[in-house]
């Protein structure tokens, strides 16, 4: 093989890694592309979402305790203001930290659990379909160790 | 007809299980615990995996069964089997296994007791992948094929380390699942032809499986499982294809297309497989 051919195949081989790393890492991040917090229909959607989700919550006896001294439209607000900001939509939340609000609580592994079901259930509802609800909860899974056990 | 038994048994337990509520823990997600490998652990079909079977949270426990039925075209294996979780760190599993082969008009049966240890992480959320090291003694009752084609033993026991993990949304959005077991063993054909042989060398065999979930309930996949050859006589490396059916936390469905390769000499042994998991 030639010179100029060999560096040819070389380009074609790392172009090729480039592309199926993109791919793999689920897209290249273009201006373009909507974000999670478009993906759900921007705020109407976020606010669809989360008042599904406690109702959800609403009907979980496991959960639901967890709420008995909460201040609903408070956890209300915060939560659609802290997703807004985790799916990149325009907010930024300023509210108490993760472990603030979970420290006390001792939310047990299978609790913890219920609560994504739930969420999922949510989601379902809201017609988010499978592929962006699994990109919210990769979003939200890593909040985990600042959430159960505190 | 102690299979078909079993098989009614455990249909039962199912029509069960889904009619009322689990009274053990439920604690993890749908589908996380993957399905029944065909030596009684929590694994793929023919790959034991890195998670516990059965969907116990830490401060939970678990009981499960299964049967499954791999039938390819000289042979046909049937195995039924219970598991049990203890809080998320410890599986113990037992299983029989029926290798019909209707050429010598004989049944072979071995028994597996296993042991798993969840030694660390878990699949969803830990940083790094859930890491798990187990064993399976296996028992055969009838040594008398094994010791006509040369094994060692009737007994063996594997041990192995599995890794594995879930990545969530990874692949344009799908969740994505690998594992890679390093496995220690003697047993020839799962050791249904007994243990050891003149022409065994002792090293490690790798095993991996990968899987897309196309829904919470639907996973398609793919599963490698090397073997040894120690009786001389051509074994080969196991593969599967596979489509695993997660209807809710207490049943899960599973069918696969095996490629066998080469068992006791009779080469390409391709067929079906079909197994089904219940959770208590």
């Amino acid at each position: 093989m030639n010179n100029k051919a060999h560096h040819m195949t070389r380009n074609l081989v790392a172009s090729l890694i480039v592309l199926l790393a993109c791919v793999w890492m689920g897209g290249c991040q273009s201006a373009a592309r909507p974000t999670l917090y478009q993906k759900i229909g921007g705020e109407a959607g976020l606010e669809r979402l989360v008042d599904l989700f406690i109702q959800e919550i609403g009907r979980d006896k496991a959960i639901l305790p967890y709420f008995a001294k909460a201040n609903v439209s408070r956890f209300r607000q915060g939560f659609i203001t802290h997703l807004c900001d985790t799916l990149d939509g325009p907010c930024d939340y300023q509210g108490d930290s993760m472990i603030q609000i979970h420290t006390g609580m001792q939310i047990t592994e299978a609790d913890f659990n219920r609560v994504v079901e739930l969420l999922i259930n949510a989601m379902t509802e809201a017609g988010i379909d499978h592929t962006t609800q699994n990109q919210i909860l990769a979003r939200l899974a890593p909040l985990r160790g600042v959430v159960i056990k505190m | 007809m102690k299979q078909a038994e079993s098989w009614l048994l455990l249909l039962t337990s199912c029509v069960l299980c889904v009619s009322t509520h689990s009274i053990a823990g439920s604690g993890k997600l749908l589908a996380t615990p993957g399905v029944s490998q065909v030596e009684g652990s929590a694994g793929g079909g023919i790959v034991p995996w890195a998670q516990l079977a059965g969907y116990a949270s830490e401060v939970q426990w678990s009981l499960g069964g299964f049967c499954s039925r791999a039938s390819v075209d000289d042979y046909r294996l049937d195995v039924c089997g219970i598991q049990a979780n203890l809080f998320d760190r410890v599986e113990l599993s037992y299983a029989e296994q029926t290798f019909a082969v209707p050429a010598l008009n004989t049944d072979i049966e071995q028994s597996v007791s296993g042991v798993k240890v969840r030694l660390y992480g878990d699949i969803v959320y830990s940083t790094w992948p859930q890491l798990s090291l187990g064993l399976q003694h296996k028992s055969l009752k009838d040594d008398a094929v094994a010791a006509l084609l040369g094994a060692e033993d009737d007994s063996g026991t594997d041990i192995y380390l599995a890794a594995s993990k879930l990545h969530l949304g990874m692949l344009g959005g799908y969740n994505a699942f690998w594992n890679i077991t390093a496995r220690h063993t003697k047993a020839n054909q799962l050791g249904l032809l007994g243990f050891g042989g003149q022409h065994g060398s002792e090293r490690i065999y790798l095993e991996a499986s990968t899987a897309i979930f196309l829904s919470q309930h639907l996973a398609l996949g793919y599963e490698y499982r090397e073997k040894p050859d120690n009786l001389g006589l051509g074994e080969q490396q196991w593969q599967d294809v596979f489509v695993a059916w997660f209807i809710n936390k207490q049943v899960n469905i599973t069918a696969a297309w095996l490629d066998l390769g080469s068992i006791a000499g009779q080469p390409g042994q391709t067929g079906w497989y079909v197994s089904v998991t219940g959770y208590f």
